[in-house]
């Protein structure tokens, strides 16, 4: 009987930029699955950490956002693609990570794929949607259109390692946002994972930087950061919401608080339309 | 300042009869004016410092009193009422501010000190076309695209400024009502008296008690109003400074919020602008309504190519510019509303000369009473100094010069405000291309400063949350 191969382990680490740094501090934390049982070391990000996500973030916006919603809408089309090639590995880390039935995983992870195929499909059509034309009394041209709010911070889903992150992370970068999103803190595998899928969907670096490590470390970095246009709480512990908001408040971020956390049901256009601002142009008409 | 001219401009005095000024105002609660808590003030005529009425106002208990009949008012009545019926009465509203327009632009004017010109032909106009426009939308909001069946929220809080006064309660109270909430709306200290009689008109165009309460009163009532435990929304428009505090007060909570802030609007002129109507937009952008206006032009970004004839030609523009009595129909530039907010021009304009900006003025004599500042220019300005970051919110213009089209959308960008914006240029692809690159959320294109009820206006970044006008105006009052 041949000896049984001995497994490559993977290293999980942060993604900044569109590189795959270890945490500059250095540190790393135990993650486990529900039973108890050690599945790897996660990246344990810093402050520092964050506030290069947030760097590599800006850096991306102009670049993402002056992309054409076509192209945007391929790209996070491409991210379906090859989240597609990779659902049985997903699957597995999402079924450790949760601790639920491998079909049950699989079924998640299925799900995931659509709802990035469904935001990609959103890409060139919420403007219309959300975009006017406005008659006004004077002899002027007058038209409105969402645009990106800019750099988002998300405090992904505590519970949902996989479709939960991608129910976040989708709509912010559908209408052209950049993002620094927290993966689950007890669950950061998947996410983790799927940022080496962004990586190789033509995703630019720094549109998608993830972070992994302590959510209350890191979240009230993201709220006071002045490069910071808005922020989700969606991840954030309830005690932890109101001191998070009030701090977001010194640079008027836009603070998104979710109604619900049912990532099954139909997400419809509210966190699309959280993450834009509306801007109106006028010109004169004459000859 | 027109001192010289060879025709003479004889006074022209709007009559201040007009205004139908009462001696004291008192709050509008519950479909009745009383007294309030708070001791009665005197609001006065800044462009003589003279007393114009006694206006009650609001305490603590005027607030519990104004919410909870709000409350009752939508419990019972709005909140149920048909979307067509409430239409009825918007647009009754509309056509009652057009009937007494001459009485309120003439009050608006004594109350705030601007240009009769102005009060007549923008506020007055804008305010009743906010509610015709709304009173349309009030039977038709299962088509805004906000939801099959959108619901009100409640009652909203709305605390208003005093630089359009009248203006401000319509863009608040229009389309808070067509979507079936009932409002609590405190219009700002200094200017209560157009807001107290647009109470009146809607008592006389028998809206249900309780549906618009007014209450008049200073910064602790919009305290209590925000605070308040029966409120459902709050709109607020005024300075970026409270309206941090109020996003504080009200994080975590479940009170929905939308903010019109400050801004440090970049107006842009390349070099291949028609000139004169770049000057006109550049003084209609700085010097309209005495610079009091979130989104002003206060920033001029000027190709450096024409940068001198552009500054020429826009000093001798101001020269001919009139200050002075605001009933006068042919006055430019009136008060400064207030004591307060003059000491706040003068110290900003004192710190320019301070960092070394130019600073210029027309030859022109002050009034000796009342609150004036002449029309002025700096220029030599950069992106670091304070009068190119922070609101002055009066007649200063900063001058600064870019050499391209990237370099002015840096210039533009580089504020934490983000409202409004100016494109002066006759090449169509570079007004789209700047448009797009502009962080704010109303671009004005060889124009400025227009407004209109279809037509969504707020910011972006610390300018604020939320818009006001159009379809998009009826998000802030509704929920799902």
């Amino acid at each position: 009987m041949a000896a049984e191969r001995l497994r490559v382990r993977k290293t999980y680490k942060l993604a900044i930029g569109g590189a795959f740094p270890r945490s500059e501090s250095g540190r790393s934390y135990p993650v486990s699955d529900p039973a108890g049982v050690l599945l790897a070391h996660a990246a344990q990000a810093s402050r520092k950490d964050a506030r290069d996500a947030v760097v590599a973030a800006r850096k991306a916006f102009p670049g993402w956002w002056g992309a054409t919603a076509l192209n945007r809408g391929q790209v996070i089309y491409r991210i379906a693609e090859m989240l597609d090639g990779r659902r049985e590995q997903l699957a597995a880390e999402v079924s450790a990570a949760e601790g639920c039935a491998p079909g049950s995983a699989l079924g998640q992870v299925d799900e995931s794929i659509d709802r990035i195929v469904w935001y990609a499909g959103w890409a060139d059509k919420f403007a219309q949607v959300a975009g006017s034309a406005n008659p006004v009394a004077g002899p002027y041209f007058n038209f409105s259109v969402p645009e990106p709010t800019g750099v988002v911070a998300i405090l992904a889903p505590q519970q949902s390692s996989l479709l939960g992150f991608v129910s976040v992370l989708a709509p912010v970068l559908c209408t052209g946002n950049t993002a620094v999103i927290v993966a689950s803190e007890a669950r950061p595998l998947p996410a983790a994972s799927l940022a080496e899928v962004l990586a190789t969907s033509d995703l630019p670096g720094g549109v998608a930087n993830v972070l992994t490590g302590f959510t209350a470390e890191l979240a009230p970095w993201l709220a006071s950061h002045r490069d910071v246009n808005a922020l989700d709480l969606t991840g954030a512990d309830r005690a932890a919401r109101t001191a998070l908001a009030r701090s977001a408040a010194d640079t008027v971020k836009r603070v998104f608080v979710p109604r619900d956390e049912d990532w099954s049901r139909d997400p419809g256009l509210e966190r699309l339309s959280a993450f834009v601002e509306t801007k109106t142009v006028w010109h004169p008409v004459g000859v | 300042m027109a001192t010289t001219t060879a025709f003479e401009y004889a006074p022209a005095p709007e009559a201040r009869d007009s205004a139908r000024l009462r001696s004291h105002y008192g709050i509008f609660v519950d479909g009745a004016f009383r007294d309030g808590a708070g001791d009665a003030v005197q609001t006065i005529d800044p462009s003589n410092e003279q007393a114009l009425a006694e206006v009650a106002q609001a305490g603590a208990a005027d607030v519990d009193a104004a919410v909870a009949a709000a409350r009752r008012a939508h419990d019972s009545v709005w909140g149920a009422m048909p979307g067509r019926e409430r239409a009825k009465y918007l647009f009754r509203i509309a056509r009652a501010i057009q009937e007494r327009a001459r009485e309120l632009a003439v009050l608006e004017s004594l109350d705030n000190g601007k240009p009769i010109r102005e009060s007549r032909d923008v506020d007055i106009p804008l305010a009743a076309a906010h509610f015709f426009y709304y009173a349309g939308w009030a039977d038709k909001l299962e088509h805004a695209g906000l939801g099959a069946a959108p619901r009100s929220l409640g009652v909203a809080g709305q605390i208003i400024p005093w630089n359009f006064p009248l203006l401000m309660a319509a863009w608040k109270i229009a389309p808070a009502l067509a979507a079936g909430n009932t409002v609590v709306l405190k219009p700002a200290e200094t200017t209560p008296l157009t807001a107290l009689t647009l109470a009146s008109i809607i008592a006389e165009c028998e809206l249900p008690p309780g549906v618009v309460n007014v209450l008049a009163g200073g910064p602790e009532v919009g305290q209590a109003l925000v605070e308040h435990a029966g409120i459902a929304k709050i709109a607020f428009t005024g300075s970026t400074e409270v309206g941090k505090l109020i996003q504080r007060t009200l994080a975590g909570s479940e009170t929905r919020l939308s903010l019109e802030l400050g801004g440090k609007a970049a107006n842009i002129v390349f070099e291949d602008a028609p000139l004169d109507q770049a000057v006109e937009g550049i003084v209609n952008g700085i010097f309209f309504n005495q610079g009091h206006v979130c989104c002003a032009g206060s920033r001029l970004l000027v190709q450096e190519s024409v940068a001198d004839d552009v500054i020429a030609a826009l000093k001798s523009r101001v020269e001919t510019l009139r200050l002075g009595d605001p009933l006068d129909k042919n006055t430019d530039i009136g008060a400064i509303n207030s004591a307060a907010q003059l000491a706040r021009v003068r110290e900003l304009s004192d710190v320019g000369d301070a960092e070394g900006a130019e600073r210029w003025s027309p030859a022109c004599a002050l009034p000796e009473r009342g609150f004036w500042f002449p029309p002025t220019i700096f220029t030599g300005v950069s992106s670091a100094h304070r009068i190119a970051r922070e609101e002055i919110f009066g007649p200063v213009l900063s001058v600064l010069t870019f050499r391209t089209p990237a370099e002015a959308v840096e210039k533009a960008n580089t504020t934490p405000f983000g409202l409004s914006a100016g494109i002066w240029t006759e090449k169509g692809s570079r007004i789209l291309w700047m448009a797009r690159q502009l962080r704010a959320g109303v671009v004005w294109a060889n124009t400025f400063n227009r407004f209109d009820p279809a037509s969504p206006f707020g910011g972006y970044k610390e300018s604020g949350f939320g818009r006001e006008g159009g379809r998009h105006g009826l998000e802030a009052y509704l929920g799902r």
